[in-house]
């Protein structure tokens, strides 16, 4: 084998076919390479970025439980509270109206007691001026006795 | 010593042979007659070294990818290999029905390997050759692709995964059955169905070496062809041919994997 120009002009031949390459067919292959690359790292980014809001989102959560659980707890008790309340305070108006039908009744009581003893003195005087006509045997003038009956009446 | 154009194509076309000659010997043929006593005892040398040469670099670079892949971004080298792997995948996904780990790596081998080897014919067809002289080389033909002894080395691999699959998929009874029922399911007609298959059968390994070698063997003459040209009207012919090539390789390499699939898929099938 002779080296001679036919190796010069595969040489020519082959140096314009890497220039055709680097011109027209690494770019295309680069660039869908980096497209590549950027799409990983796209998706690298946003399952970080998933990451990062699913731990935020998780906070959140456990913050408004704890919050939640708090509120409860105070409605709880405030209601419990309200219920001594209320309680209580029924507790107090039912002694404040059987204390208040207690005194009626005693009022009541009272006033029948009164006004049987009035009764029973007008009677008792009527008796005993009945009685003490038996044993003078007249009458007695109602009119001057009165007195004395009412006197006598009214000690019983 | 290739002065005249028939010669220089003929130089071109013959391998560099190390083989036993009938009267000299283990040793490498100085000419075309040698290598064509030395008969099936020889080893193309070119073909060999370039082949284990494409296939190592293959292997070097996916490992050193593997090695270093990260989660991360990928860099260059891992973003490559991943294309590669991820286009293979779904080919092998895609065309390969049955359930099998080894198909998808043997699909990415054959497919980066013939590739690499395939596109060692960009290289001006001097250049290596060339070199190779100076150290002393009388023949050397670079792309193992252009070598029937190449091509048939990986298709008779391939033979004998589908012969291989084929039985244990199908056990020995349910492949003969194969070869001997179909598709004429009849006893009268079991010679001419194992005739059909066994054709059939011979043809994929066959079909697979030839279009691979057909083209890239062709592809090398019109390279060699446009070489006999004045030095400064070779690149007229020589950068389009180039560019066509640009399609031509990754085509083949990419029709002998798809072959393969489809080829050892067929030999996961049962047909009863």
């Amino acid at each position: 084998m002779n080296i001679n120009l036919t190796l010069f002009g595969q040489t020519i031949a082959f140096a314009i076919f890497v220039w055709f390459c680097m011109k027209y067919v690494w770019p295309p292959l680069t660039q869908a390479m980096q497209e590549r690359q950027k799409k990983i790292a796209e998706g690298l980014d946003a399952a970080g970025r998933a990451q990062q809001d699913l731990k935020l989102a998780q906070e959140k959560v456990s913050n408004t439980l704890r919050e939640s659980r708090e509120q409860a707890t105070q409605i709880i008790e405030q209601a419990n509270k309200q219920a001594n309340a209320i309680i209580e305070d029924a507790k107090q108006q039912a002694q404040a109206e059987g204390e208040r039908l207690i005194a009626g009744a005693k009022a009541e009581i009272e006033q029948e007691v009164n006004r049987a003893r009035v009764e029973l003195r007008t009677q008792v005087a009527a008796l005993a001026i009945l009685g003490a006509e038996k044993i003078l045997e007249s009458k007695v003038d109602t009119k001057a006795h009165n007195k004395l009956v009412e006197k006598l009446a009214s000690q019983l | 010593m290739a002065n005249t154009p028939v010669e220089y194509i003929q130089h071109h076309l013959q391998n560099l042979v190390f083989g036993a000659h009938p009267e000299k010997g283990w040793i490498v043929a100085q000419t075309a007659e040698e290598a064509g006593q030395m008969g099936f005892w020889s080893i193309n040398l070119d073909t060999l070294g370039w082949s284990i040469a494409m296939g190592v670099l293959f292997l070097w670079l996916f490992r050193k990818a593997a090695l270093t892949a990260s989660t991360k971004v990928p860099g260059p080298l891992q973003n490559l290999a991943e294309m590669c792997i991820e286009f293979v995948e779904g080919m092998v996904r895609d065309t390969f029905h049955g359930r099998n780990p080894l198909i998808a790596p043997l699909a990415l081998t054959i497919f980066v390997w013939v590739f690499l080897m395939n596109s060692l014919k960009w290289i001006p067809v001097d250049f290596i050759p060339g070199l190779a002289h100076l150290f002393g080389a009388p023949y050397f033909k670079i792309v193992p692709t252009a070598d029937p002894n190449g091509t048939f080395g990986i298709s008779i691999g391939v033979f004998i995964l589908i012969i291989y699959y084929s039985i244990k998929v199908k056990g020995v009874g349910g492949f003969t059955k194969e070869l001997s029922l179909t598709p004429f399911n009849h006893w009268a007609l079991i010679p001419f169905n194992l005739f059909l298959e066994i054709l059939g059968l011979l043809t994929k390994p066959l079909t697979l070496a030839l279009r691979l070698f057909g083209n890239m063997y062709a592809g090398e003459v019109v390279f060699i062809l446009i070489a006999l040209l004045p030095f400064w009207a070779q690149w007229t012919l020589n950068l389009p041919w180039a560019i066509f090539h640009l399609l031509v390789i990754p085509l083949q390499a990419f029709i002998f994997m798809v072959l393969t699939i489809v080829y050892l898929s067929s030999a996961h099938e049962d047909h009863h």
